[in-house]
């Protein structure tokens, strides 16, 4: 079946098996996050459950929950939407870990291609999540 | 409607879309939209950034699983990945300036065209054709597993298909969807990437997509704690119960009902789009 010039240009064993630690990892992290998100969730419905939801028109967030600095600084005040704002940002960089393992596993396999273009993928995301701009 | 009745509403929605999401291959975030502004009034904005969160979530924990069976080709996910991230940065600085009215239709005709694929069946093509020249020094061409043992497989257009994902990276930001139907297109119609190959490596990247125009819309205030912690273990927990029950799962009939959720959204989201009402 399988003839030569087919062949994967570089063993995909290892690049295999650093995939799974990975995949792994994303999957406790992404749980992580739900579970902070849930604990967050639990306390807002308790303190404002009654209150009445308008989101029919847009506001905007609380300028405290909008910067990482501000959601954590609220989260460890024990502010229960700082707790979730808190679970979804670890959710927003779950893959972005992925990402940053990912070029990792390139460079240890010193393939430069692709420790550039990861690089690349990285940066942009990064860019986005820290300066918040586009 | 109270806080904790909104909550539970749109958990028990986001729940079922997450589910069928699952059951049927076309992903739960294309109808969380729809639903939260048609049903619930929610400003779009809210809506997407909730979305997001939620297409996140299913695509990190789905693409672990797809990760293990071998199909997922990590060079193509990383290097078109490119794309999308620049796409869904272009999106996110974009939608500040599309009427809401603009961004429904454009979204009543990705329904559409969803509903229309989602009738086709993927195209058989040989995966063996000689390769592009750019897909051999991009170290793209690899094998995957059949009844057979490992096949290999050779790439084809490489730039179609890069330029294909930078509008996937845009629609994902601008409607706050994974836009797998897309990356699935640019996968197996332009690079002629076997069927599961595609679909596993969309999935790899749909988490990193979401995750770049979700980065800003958080610091723009998209992203409302109250509106996405329902959506989003909603989603969460449908998406996941749906990969469980999947294997013994008879789903020409979920398909179809699906896609019928899909058409009545899209004529709704055009007319509302249209009208102006959104």
């Amino acid at each position: 079946m399988s003839s030569p010039q087919f062949a994967p240009q570089s063993p995909d064993g290892h690049d295999h098996r650093v995939e799974q630690i990975v995949g792994r990892l994303l999957q406790l992290g992404v749980l992580l996050a739900a579970a902070v998100v849930l604990i967050g969730a639990i306390a807002l419905l308790v303190q404002y459950g009654r209150d009445i939801a308008g989101f029919q028109l847009f506001h905007g967030e609380n300028a405290a929950l909008t910067s990482i600095k501000g959601i954590i600084t609220a989260a460890f005040h024990g502010d229960s939407r700082g707790i979730v704002q808190l679970g979804l940002l670890l959710l927003i960089t779950t893959p972005i870990a992925r990402v940053a393992l990912t070029l990792v596993a390139f460079v240890i396999q010193r393939d430069r291609l692709y420790v550039v273009t990861t690089g690349i993928v990285l940066i942009l995301l990064l860019y986005g999540l820290i300066w918040g701009r586009a | 409607m109270t806080i904790w009745l909104l909550a539970l509403l749109l958990m028990v929605g986001s729940f079922g879309a997450g589910l069928l999401g699952a059951l049927t291959g076309l992903g739960g975030g294309l109808v969380i939209v729809p639903m939260m502004t048609l049903l619930f009034h929610i400003d779009l904005r809210y809506a997407i950034g909730a979305s997001l969160v939620s297409v996140i979530a299913t695509s990190s924990g789905a693409a672990a699983a797809y990760v293990r069976e071998g199909y997922t080709n990590v060079r193509i996910g990383i290097f078109l990945e490119v794309a999308t991230t620049i796409g869904a940065l272009v999106g996110a600085a974009l939608a500040g300036f599309i009427p809401t009215s603009a961004l429904a239709v454009l979204f009543g005709l990705v329904l559409l065209y969803t509903a229309y694929r989602s009738f086709r069946a993927p195209d058989e093509h040989p995966v063996d054709l000689p390769s592009d020249p750019l897909a051999v020094r991009l170290k793209m061409n690899s094998t995957y597993p059949t009844a057979g043992g490992m096949r290999p497989y050779s790439v084809q257009g490489v730039k179609g298909g890069f330029a294909l994902m930078f509008v996937a990276g845009i629609l994902s930001a601008l409607l706050g969807i994974g836009s797998g139907i897309v990356k699935v297109l640019a996968m197996d119609r332009t690079m002629k990437l076997p069927f599961k190959v595609s679909t596993t490596t969309s999935n790899f990247m749909i988490g990193v997509t979401a995750a770049a125009s979700a980065g800003v819309y958080l610091h723009r205030g998209y992203i409302e704690p109250v509106i996405s912690f329902p959506v989003m273990l909603g989603v969460l927990s449908g998406a996941l119960l749906g990969a469980r029950i999947l294997a013994g799962a008879r789903t020409l009939w979920l398909r179809r009902l699906f896609t019928a959720v899909v058409v009545v959204l899209a004529v709704e989201m055009l007319y509302k789009g249209l009208r102006g009402g959104l």
